[in-house]
């Protein structure tokens, strides 16, 4: 119970656990939209107020409100929604390599997509390095916040070097585990060889694969990590004790009360994973193997590139954005599902 | 701890040093790499040991890489979109929790709409977007017959062709990321939780809108600001792709670009022991970042993922 009470998990702990009822104000639903609001302040309802505005606002200037909003919608506009429409229009046309004719085909791009072994390669690739990349991080991080909720000694120690992976770039990482495992001058592919294991990434695909996983694991289980850490000081001490004093020992209380308090975290966790391993693994990607070798780790987002700015086959690189867009609206959407959800296991 | 566990206690802690070990060996063997000769680091086995090469070796890094000028550029970046983004995000969330305007419900879900794509998605039409970024004020020229307009006034022919280039600039490394909207949801949400009370009280005293802004509610965010920072000093510093796409000019890269040219490659002189040292540079600053402000980092972690 002491180390519940460490000042600066507390801190971190009490947005985590307002988290969900202020972003579910945000998301979507006009109704609620007073978020963080409490309820004293509630209690002095007032007639239909508008979703996330203030109560005591400043009322309708025109001028002053636009131009405090300029400046942002100026970046929208040209780094976000133009160039989105662009991918839309670009992935619906066809134009030559040298852009003199450009010729509008429905939805041709997408299904030569499809009936590409190349891209269903690709497609395969992402979900085998995303979901292994997504459990192993997963149960790492899980272990790992157990172990730390435990414990009482050295918490801070532990948690800051677990923490380190978070400040480095994914590209360095990838660097560092190039290296490790470099079949020439890597010290742990030199152990690998001592044991009779044949290891080469830059041969086999499987060990490409399994390389890169490991690296986007390592330097993406610290996130996980400190949300799983949070979650877990969330329950409540008192449940805690009432299940010790019914004979529940600690892994016991793990798996009955921590684990299902966690999860709606987990549940979040395993989104923004996939969102990590769909878009934000490129550096690693790019130092460790560049797609290599014969396609074996060129996930989707590696292969916009290529396409875009090594082939420059541009409606089809456009089409390939296109999809990676939906699939980053319906993580998106989950995300919120989860918001909404507001799992409570009030006592 | 509810109850004495001494076995348990001993396995806890024997998995958090295997987690600490997993986070620590790769950085190890980039300290150990980084401290040897370019034999010594082609040695089978690998030493287990540094050698005492190290400083010869960053001062190698450091100059193969450009460093006293990528840095320079990469702190410019980092800092540049960690100050744009919270400047921005500030005046918009300002806007849409305080003012109640007509559009307002509309501006809200458009800032709201551009959370839901990572840049990564978009990379080629941004490029193209940033590459160019008159090309938008050419169609409306173009639509508009700007160009006919004035032939038919003036009797002369003439072509209006727009180029703004951003390539190999700071605005063009840095702007495109300030594209996304959590700072700005961040802000708002906390906006949400500043008691009405104040702002009454302000208005009662006769102060503006901006004078509340600055006297009131900025002082009132500056934790909020610092935990963001961080973050986004972090995501800045960090970044691969944009800046890999739009730095063609060697002098115009980041730290990170910077290091991707001291990797060996099957053709090159494997220098493991240079590029090694170069990756310990590199990811000094935002390790140091972290381990000093670890505080409002943990902060910035858990309260910017939406």
């Amino acid at each position: 119970m002491t180390a519940r009470s460490s000042a600066t998990w507390r801190d971190v702990a009490a947005p985590a656990q307002s988290r969900s009822a202020i972003v579910a104000g945000q998301a979507s639903r006009g109704a609620t939209a007073d978020g963080g609001r409490t309820a004293a302040s509630r209690k002095r309802a007032r007639p239909a107020l508008e979703a996330g505005l203030k109560r005591a606002n400043f009322g309708d200037g025109p001028g002053l409100p636009t131009l405090l909003l300029l400046p942002q919608f100026l970046i929208l506009l040209f780094f976000f929604f133009i160039p989105s429409l662009r991918a839309l229009t670009q992935s619906v046309l066809l134009s030559d390599p040298f852009g003199t004719t450009v010729q509008f085909v429905w939805l041709d791009n997408f299904k030569a997509l499809f009936a590409n072994g190349e891209y269903r390669q690709s497609m395969w690739v992402t979900l085998q390095f995303t979901v292994g990349q997504n459990v192993l991080t997963l149960l790492v991080a899980l272990v790992l916040a157990f172990a730390t909720d435990h414990i009482v000694r050295g918490r801070s120690v532990y948690r800051t070097i677990i923490l380190l992976p978070y400040a480095i770039a994914p590209a360095i990482a990838g660097i560092l585990w190039a290296f490790l495992f470099n079949p020439a001058v890597g010290p742990l592919a030199q152990m690998l060889h001592a044991l009779g294991i044949g290891w080469d990434p830059n041969l086999n695909p499987n060990h490409a694969l399994i390389l890169v996983v490991l690296t986007a694991s390592w330097k993406h289980i610290c996130y996980d990590y400190i949300f799983l850490v949070v979650g877990l000081l969330a329950v409540p001490v008192s449940l805690i004790e009432a299940a010790a004093v019914d004979g529940a020992g600690p892994i016991r209380r793990f798996v009955s009360i921590g684990l299902p308090m966690l999860g709606p975290t987990v549940f979040f966790l395993a989104v923004m994973n996939f969102i990590y391993g769909f878009f934000e693994t490129f550096a690693i990607i790019d130092a460790v193997t560049r797609g290599g070798p014969a396609g074996a780790t060129n996930i989707l987002v590696y292969k916009v590139y290529v396409d875009g700015f090594v082939n420059l086959d541009l409606g089809s690189s456009a089409a390939q954005s296109v999809l990676l867009m939906s699939f980053a609206l319906l993580c998106t959407l989950l995300q919120f599902r989860y918001f909404d959800r507001k799992v409570n296991y009030g006592v | 701890m509810v109850e004495r566990a001494p076995v348990l206690n001993f396995f806890c802690h024997a998995i958090l040093i295997a987690g600490a070990l997993i986070v620590c060996v790769p950085l190890y063997f980039a300290f150990v790499a980084g401290s040897l000769t370019i034999g010594d680091v082609q040695k089978v086995p690998l030493s287990w040991l540094p050698g005492d090469q190290f400083f010869a070796n960053l001062q190698a890094a450091w100059a193969k890489a450009n460093f006293s000028r990528t840095f320079v550029n990469s702190v410019v970046v980092a800092f540049g979109i960690t100050a744009g983004k919270i400047v921005v995000s500030l005046l918009s969330a300002f806007a849409i929790t305080y003012f109640r305007f007509r559009y307002r419900m509309l501006a809200f879900w458009l800032i709201f709409v551009s959370l839901m794509l990572p840049i990564e998605v978009r990379i080629v039409p941004t490029f193209e977007a940033v590459a160019n970024a008159a090309l938008p004020l050419q169609w409306v020229v173009d639509a508009l017959h700007v160009a006919d307009l004035w032939s038919w006034i003036s009797g002369h022919e003439i072509t209006i062709a727009l180029e703004w280039n951003m390539v190999n600039t700071y605005p063009g490394l840095i702007l495109p990321l300030m594209a996304s909207a959590t700072a700005t949801f961040l802000f708002r949400q906390f906006f949400l939780t500043v008691p009405d009370e104040l702002c009454e009280a302000a208005r009662l005293d006769g102060a503006s809108p901006l004078r509340f802004f600055w006297s009131i509610l900025l002082p009132l965010s500056v934790p909020n600001m610092v935990a963001l920072a961080i973050i986004l000093f972090l995501f800045g510093w960090n970044q691969y792709l944009w800046p890999l796409l739009f730095t063609t000019d060697k002098d115009m890269a980041t730290a990170v670009i910077a290091l991707k040219s001291l990797i060996p490659r099957s053709d090159s002189e494997p220098a493991w022991n240079v590029a090694m040292s170069g990756a310990l540079l590199t990811m000094l600053p935002p390790t140091l970042v972290i381990l000093l402000l670890q505080r409002w980092f943990l902060k910035g972690l858990v309260d910017s993922s939406k």
